[in-house]
């Protein structure tokens, strides 16, 4: 339809001012939706790809209470004391005839078998989950990335090689194999958690990297590059990566929160975050002798455990629909 | 003064009586699970400066592989080319090695594609992917490799090019998305352009102002043009010469004038009568009668001969040669004298 008239604006520029103009005049002052004042006269810049994802995702409401939530954890991670001004990790704070007290207006989560205050331990306990999700995510998502490009794009021997491979470590239940890995590392801390959750986790990323790139690898447009000269490793990274890292990103988002989740189960079941270290995990099985007699020591790192992991899976949920254009 | 690392190809112009693109007696086959596809056999044809070439054929033909093979961008495996010569101003591009190959893509022989749309690349800034020939080709800086990219847009006449260098493949129309993959395609200043039916996904009037776009960068650049369509509408304008492709074979040669006065090929003949014509308005439309040939078992003989009705009991057994009819004809039928025959008026 647009073709017979060549040398107007076509449908989908006019669409687009329609969009610009919602923008520009529709949405409320918040903190996410800070932009550059575009300077009068000037052409907007047009949506591309991910433009019109993040357009898309400042409109959803799942999207900006997980966001929200991460950035309250995120801060609680890097800066606790700005929530507590209990340190617990000073062991004068823990007064032990003060054990399993009640919620009350000094202790706010009440305090454990030990008498220390649960509240200041809960804050804490946020940095070491949010290190290992996130660097096992950006291990994970590099590492798997990297190589699921290379078979994708290579096929033939390189991709049967490293898919088989991949085949081995899907077989290994998480949990299980992070519990033998780390059994043999024989200390667990924040890195040696990430080693084990990314060795297992990696595949994963691989194949959904590998499954996009053999999609995007047969596009037109990447055999239109060749023709017109494109080399191998420009191909790879300048026209195939950016048309096959959204599914890939997608799954990432998902997978930090099960990182999170499977931090606290290895440290509940003694292998991961030793203690004087603060672990949700942890807190919750020391917690777990007594519940009968003190709720609060287990309810409230479980709650946060749960919000978190919840938060970040809610993110994966709202970066998936706005990355899929089918979904809209 | 640009393109210095071509070093292993032939000079700029060519050299002495070459032609600038000869295709002889090219073989390409598919091994697929079901079989050996052969997909083309025995294809030759010449290109010189400044001429354009129509190479007409229905699906499966081999026409595209034909130009695939050109551009060297057949999946090799599962192709083949187990004979022939693609020469490029006398240097078989077939003995080239990949990286000289690269070299030669996009700047000496360029191509365009039957869906622009598909062609570009979404995720990227029409400007930023017509800047990408010469920041790759030539080393150029992002701010003049933009620049470049509006004096193209202006070149293939895309109104507003400086307001919509920043647009996506998707806000532009059809017939101006092609205008974008054919600014691609000339920003070297190409000898060959090789076109993959360039106007297929474009509707009627948007096809004859792309043709004219095409015929009109030819003239200013005196290129070699290959128009690969299986629309005879199209071509009869802007070719000088056509060849006729059927089975994987070139079953006529032919200047464009004659061959639409007098085929010498009963294919040509059908292809022919099968356009509509408002003179014949309410009469039935004529069919070529059957279906074209399955690749993995062709015919024997003349591969048209199930659907030809000149067949003689020859036909289903030998194969018929390209034979002369004029220093500028040749026809792959025993009997392209009937043929011319009968369409003498």
């Amino acid at each position: 339809m647009s073709d017979i008239r060549p040398v107007g604006p076509t449908r989908a520029e006019t669409e687009q001012d329609a969009a610009e103009q919602v923008m520009t005049v529709g949405v409320p002052e918040t903190p996410l939706t800070v932009e550059p004042e575009r300077k009068p006269g000037k052409q907007a810049r047009p949506a591309s790809l991910w433009n019109d994802a993040w357009y898309d995702l400042r409109r959803r409401p799942l999207f900006v209470l997980s966001a929200v939530l991460i950035a309250i954890l995120l801060v609680m991670a890097v800066f606790p004391g700005l929530f507590s001004r209990v340190n617990p990790m000073d062991a004068t704070t823990c007064v032990l005839s003060n054990a399993r007290q009640a919620p009350s207006s000094v202790h706010w989560f009440g305090t454990d078998n030990l008498g220390c205050d649960v509240y200041a331990r809960t804050i804490y306990g946020a940095r070491n989950s949010i290190v290992v999700g996130v660097s096992t995510t950006i291990v994970t998502a590099l590492f798997g990335g990297l190589l699921g490009l290379i078979a994708g794009f290579k096929s033939g021997a390189t991709d049967t090689v490293l898919s088989r491979t991949t085949e081995i470590f899907f077989a290994i239940p998480q949990i299980l194999g992070a519990l033998l890995i780390l059994s043999v590392f024989g200390t667990g801390n924040v890195w040696t958690i990430m080693l084990a959750l990314s060795v297992l986790a990696w595949p994963m990323t691989f194949r959904i990297m590998r499954a996009a790139v053999i999609t995007a690898k047969n596009q037109d447009y990447v055999i239109a590059a060749r023709a017109l000269g494109a080399g191998s490793g420009r191909i790879m990274f300048r026209h195939i990566l950016p048309n096959a890292v959204a599914p890939v990103i997608v799954i990432a988002t998902i997978n930090l929160g099960g990182f999170i989740a499977a931090e606290a189960a290895l440290s509940f079941l003694g292998v991961g975050i030793q203690s004087p270290d603060i672990s949700w995990g942890l807190m919750i099985d020391s917690a777990r002798d007594r519940f009968l007699e003190a709720f609060a020591p287990l309810l409230f790192p479980a709650l946060f455990l749960s919000i978190t992991v919840l938060a970040f899976i809610m993110l994966g949920d709202a970066v998936r629909d706005a990355l899929d254009p089918k979904l809209r | 003064m640009k393109k210095t690392a071509t070093d292993v190809l032939p000079a700029e112009g060519g050299l002495g009586n070459d032609p600038l693109l000869s295709v002889e007696d090219l073989h390409v086959e598919f091994a697929t699970r079901a079989g050996l596809v052969k997909a083309v056999n025995g294809v030759s044809y010449t290109l010189s400066a400044g001429e354009t070439l129509a190479v007409l054929g229905e699906s499966g033909s081999g026409k595209s592989v034909t130009a695939q093979a050109i551009m060297g961008i057949l999946d090799m495996p599962p192709a083949r080319i187990p004979k022939g010569a693609i020469r490029f101003q006398g240097t078989d591009l077939l003995k080239l090695s990949e990286e000289a190959r690269t070299q030669i893509r996009g700047r000496r022989i360029a191509m365009i594609f039957q869906d622009a749309l598909s062609a570009l690349n979404p995720v990227f800034t029409v400007g930023w992917q017509i800047g990408e020939m010469f920041r790759v080709h030539q080393g150029m800086s992002k701010r003049d490799a933009e620049k470049k990219a509006v004096e193209l847009m202006d070149r293939v006449r895309i109104p507003a090019a400086k307001q919509r260098v920043h647009d996506f493949p998707h806000q532009f129309s059809g017939g101006m998305r092609q205008r974008i993959m054919i600014a691609m395609s000339i920003a070297l200043d190409p000898e060959v352009l090789i076109a993959d039916e360039p106007t297929t996904a474009l509707d009627v009037t948007v096809q004859a102002q792309i043709m004219e776009l095409l015929a009109e960068l030819q003239r200013e650049s005196n290129m070699g043009l290959i128009l690969i369509t299986h629309d005879l509408g199209v071509v009869a304008d802007v070719a000088d010469k056509i060849a006729v492709m059927y089975g994987g074979r070139i079953v006529e040669n032919a200047p464009v004038h004659d061959i639409y006065r007098r085929p010498a090929h009963p294919y040509t003949k059908g292809l022919l009568e099968s356009i509509p014509r408002v003179d014949l308005k309410g009469q039935d439309l004529y069919a070529i009668k059957g279906l074209p040939p399955n690749l993995l078992d062709m015919p024997t003989g003349c591969a048209f001969h199930p659907r030809c009705p000149y067949r003689q009991d020859n036909c289903v057994t030998s194969v018929p040669e390209l034979y002369e009819i004029d220093p500028n004809r040749s026809s792959a039928c025993h009997y392209w004298r009937e043929v011319l025959d009968g369409t003498d008026e």
